[in-house]
């Protein structure tokens, strides 16, 4: 067996802004309340490359979240759709409105308790930007807090346990068609990017995949029971550094955006409408000829 | 990256394959703690799967399902077959002769089955057993060919895995499989050598079911039809109860369609719309599914040894299908050859010759009588007879005059042909002419038959309309068949063989257009493989590179 490898994934809870679960007042605001809380979408790459990390080394993937206890479904979403073993939420009424900044303190010093206390952890995954902050910042701010080497936009990802290292192709600056390989050493930071795939070239490992499976879907059903909760007293924060106190980024006000005026006339025809539908093919006649207009 | 190449991924044994007789061979594997993976490119098993839909158990077998599967009946077939009968049609005239005794032949039980429920229960039974071995199934996974050491074959290539090298590789990878042919034990040269069947599934309410066949609810039939109604095209059709659907189906010799530019979807169509079917079809028609399947037919290919070093083949890759007269057993014969190779590479296990497992399970198939159910050593004999074009045509002239029609229509003659039609031994020296599949059931009809007054109403859908209604994952971009002569003399058979083409019909795989170069009118075929159903007719028929699609993409059977 090589050497396991413990990985955290860091995700979080953004408003489900598919279609049809959306909700926006007459403003065009948001509506929170009526707006179901759903993963972050590129979330779902972190956590896609924690556990390929894992069945491709064994070890452990805890999904870690900071937010309100609501949140704990998120997780709970997370356990189910890549197999988390355990979860952790840092979550309490002091943490409410933190920014990028803030966030990153908190997160740090809770994978810092997490080391202390549970584990060393080997690899921290982070997905690309959140569906409703859209900075990409906390990822990059939390390796920052930690000290800790950080890769981005990465694609593809492999492991060295034995030499420590791991090997990732990344997008250079996000871009789809520069593709670098680079290497880093454990503990490391890894921010993936959504064009990430997980590859599973071996029969083991999809063998252990579908293991893992069956053995999430158990754990699922009773997910509080995988759920750890840590507030600002158990990672021993000062509230003036945390939450909305300790957050620099000041919001000073939002605009919609305004709708683009409509250039065009547009005539609506019906199908039926025979005298519409010559006028139309009259319009139309001169560019049938290759004209533009 | 990181990945050592030179080191391939071992199991003792890899499976290509998770229907039946991937399915037997898997768990006779486990049972003697062989280390077996199994590699299934559906995205579960049963999705690439059609059958006709009866499955046996035969008295003289030295495996059946239900021993290999405990619970196998009760969760996975659908209706048993209580009453089998066949039908000879000459118009609007019918003849129907009980065949509960030929039926009944060795015939321990026999199911109705559709294969999306019946393999897919398969595969969770396979997955549990072989993954107490360190292996288990995998689905999505397409093996693409055999991996080779100094020409030796040592374990399978995959289009989703690294090469994984075994040391028994049992090709179940159906009438198409690449793993034969691979081999060079198998190819897909003489349409006569194949049938092909279309099916449609349809809905029906159990109640109904059972009021409008006269069944209790545990029980079931098998209507089998011949005679005129699909023209000269020679083969027959069927008829099965399910749960709470029924399969209808027609089965061709290929070759027939073929000469006689017959399209498929219509020879499917002349049997549902039959007078005789309105009785059990009523006004209300709803078709889930149509589907399509190559039948090897096992008299004339199935492999006599089925082996080359450390592969074998079971079921349809070898050929093993039984297609006799109107009995069609493949499944059964699936299911001993998966689990008789399972045996041989238990027995031989630890043996120095890599091949010594492929031999002793040819030798098994021959020792079980297998293969003399396969290749009946007295059809040989009876074939010489029933090609030669001459003796046909003597025959069918006598039975078409006067004297002959009134031979085979005096009631002595009722009576001796249930009893033929009923002998196992005659049927199977059915030559394959016209006169065995339309001749004599039609002046059968005729002469002895009533006329049906029944007014059919039902109204199947259009070819277009059946490929709408099937689900597919398309592999955009990467066609996997390549049309290599794109004349009609080449490959024009296929435009109306291929069960999802038609001629005049812009929407299937086929397409025949006239094209004027230089002057000079030339037709040409194209192929879109989008509707394809993955049966195999076109690679037989037209002049193709031939592969399955990759893992998970393709068709997906939802009955099957």
């Amino acid at each position: 067996m090589e050497v396991a490898m413990r990985s955290i994934a860091l995700t979080k809870g953004v408003p489900d802004f598919s279609e049809g679960a959306v909700s926006f007042n007459e403003e065009g605001h948001l509506e929170r309340g009526k707006t179901p809380t759903v993963m972050n979408p590129n979330d779902a790459f972190a956590l896609e490359a924690a556990l390929q990390t894992k069945v491709r080394h064994g070890g452990h993937v805890t999904a870690t979240s900071m937010g309100p206890p609501g949140y704990a479904s998120v997780l709970e979403e997370a356990m189910e759709e890549v197999y988390a073993d355990d979860t952790y939420l840092l979550s309490d009424r002091e943490l409410a409105a933190s920014d990028t900044w803030a966030t990153a303190i908190t997160l740090s010093a809770g994978l810092e308790k997490y080391i202390e206390e549970v584990a060393e952890i080997d690899l921290v995954f982070a997905g690309f930007k959140t569906a409703d902050g859209e900075t990409g910042q906390t990822g990059p701010q939390t390796a920052w807090a930690m000290d800790w080497p950080i890769v981005t936009h990465v694609i593809a990802l492999d492991i060295d346990p034995d030499e420590r290292v791991l090997r990732a192709k990344r997008l250079v600056e996000g871009d789809i068609d520069e593709i670098e390989t680079v290497e880093a050493p454990l503990p490391c930071f890894v921010v993936t990017d959504p064009e990430f795939e997980p590859t599973y070239r071996k029969a083991s490992h999809r063998l252990t995949h579908k293991q893992l499976r069956a053995d999430t879907q158990e754990r699922a059903a009773n997910h509080e029971d995988h759920l750890t909760t840590w507030d600002h007293v158990d990672l021993n924060l000062d509230p003036d550094y945390i939450g909305l106190d300790g957050s620099p980024t000041i919001v000073s006000s939002v605009d919609p955006i305004p709708k683009a005026p409509s250039e065009r006339e547009a005539t609506m025809i019906d199908a039926d409408d025979e005298e519409g539908m010559t006028e139309l093919l009259e319009e139309m006649q001169p560019f049938a000829a290759g004209e533009t207009g | 990256m990181a990945a050592d190449s030179s080191e391939h991924e071992h199991y003792e044994a890899v499976v290509v394959g998770c229907g039946p007789g991937g399915a037997a061979a898997a768990a006779r594997l486990a049972d003697h703690d062989i280390e077996t993976l199994v590699l299934e490119r559906g995205t579960e098993a049963g999705s690439k799967n059609v059958s006709g839909g009866l499955i046996y158990g035969e008295e003289s077998a030295p495996y059946t399902i239900d021993d290999l599967f405990e619970g196998f009946r009760e969760e996975a077939a659908e209706r048993p077959v209580t009453d089998y009968r066949i039908h000879n049609v000459a118009g609007n005239s019918v003849k129907t002769y009980d065949l509960r005794d030929l039926h009944e032949h060795d015939t321990e039980w026999c199911d109705a089955v559709l294969r999306r429920t019946m393999d897919s229960w398969l595969e969770k039974r396979v997955h549990e057993k072989t993954s107490e071995t360190g292996g288990g199934v995998l689905t999505d996974v397409r093996v693409n060919g055999l991996l080779r050491e100094n020409g030796e074959i040592v374990g399978v290539t995959c289009d989703e895995l690294d090469p994984i090298e075994a040391d028994l590789i049992v090709a179940a990878d159906g009438v198409n499989s690449e793993l034969a042919r691979d081999a060079g034990l198998m190819d897909w040269a003489e349409p006569d050598e194949w049938f092909q069947g279309v099916k449609a599934t349809v809905e029906m309410d159990p109640d109904v079911i059972d009021d409008r066949f006269g069944l209790e609810s545990d029980e079931g039939v098998a209507h089998l039809f011949s005679g005129d109604l699909f023209s000269d095209v020679r083969g027959g059709g069927f008829l099965y109860t399910n749960e709470d659907s029924l399969s209808i189906g027609t089965v061709f010799h290929l070759d027939s369609l073929v000469e006689q530019r017959a399209e498929p979807h219509e020879l499917l169509d002349a049997l549902l719309t039959h007078p005789l079917l309105a009785t059990w079809l009523g006004d209300e028609y709803d078709e889930r599914e149509y589907a399509a399947k190559l039948v090897p037919d096992s008299k004339k290919v199935a492999h006599p040894e089925p082996h080359q070093g450390r592969l074998v083949l079971v079921g349809d890759a070898a050929g093993q299908m039984q297609a006799q007269g109107p009995i069609i057993k493949g499944m059964n014969h699936a299911v001993t050859a998966g689990a008789l190779a399972a045996d041989a590479f238990a027995v031989t296990r630890g043996n120095a010759d890599p091949a010594a497992a492929g031999r002793r399970y040819a030798k098994m198939l021959e020792d079980s009588g297998t293969m003399d159910k396969l290749r009946p050593r007295r059809y040989d004999l009876a074939r010489t007879v029933g090609e030669r074009d001459v003796v046909t045509s003597v025959v069918d002239s006598v039975l078409e005059s006067p004297i002959g029609s009134i031979a085979v229509g005096n009631p002595i003659a009722d009576r001796l042909l249930k009893r033929a039609y009923n002998s196992p031994f005659l049927v199977s020296m059915l030559p394959d002419t016209a006169t065995g599949y339309v001749t004599l059931p039609s002046v059968i009809g005729e002469t002895h038959g009533k006329t049906i007054h029944w007014e059919n109403e039902v109204d199947p859908p259009s070819l277009e309309e059946r490929i709408g209604d099937l689900t597919y994952n398309t592999d955009v971009g990467n066609p996997h068949i390549e049309l290599v002569d794109e004349s009609y003399e080449a490959s024009g058979a296929a435009v109306a063989a291929c069960p999802v083409s038609a001629e005049e019909f812009g929407g299937g795989c086929y397409r025949s257009e006239t094209v004027e170069t230089n002057g000079t009118e030339e037709t040409l075929v194209s192929l879109d493989t989008q509707p394809c159903v993955e049966c195999g007719t076109c690679a037989v028929v037209a002049d193709t590179e031939w592969e399955h699609p990759r893992g998970g993409k393709g068709v997906e059977y939802r009955e099957g």
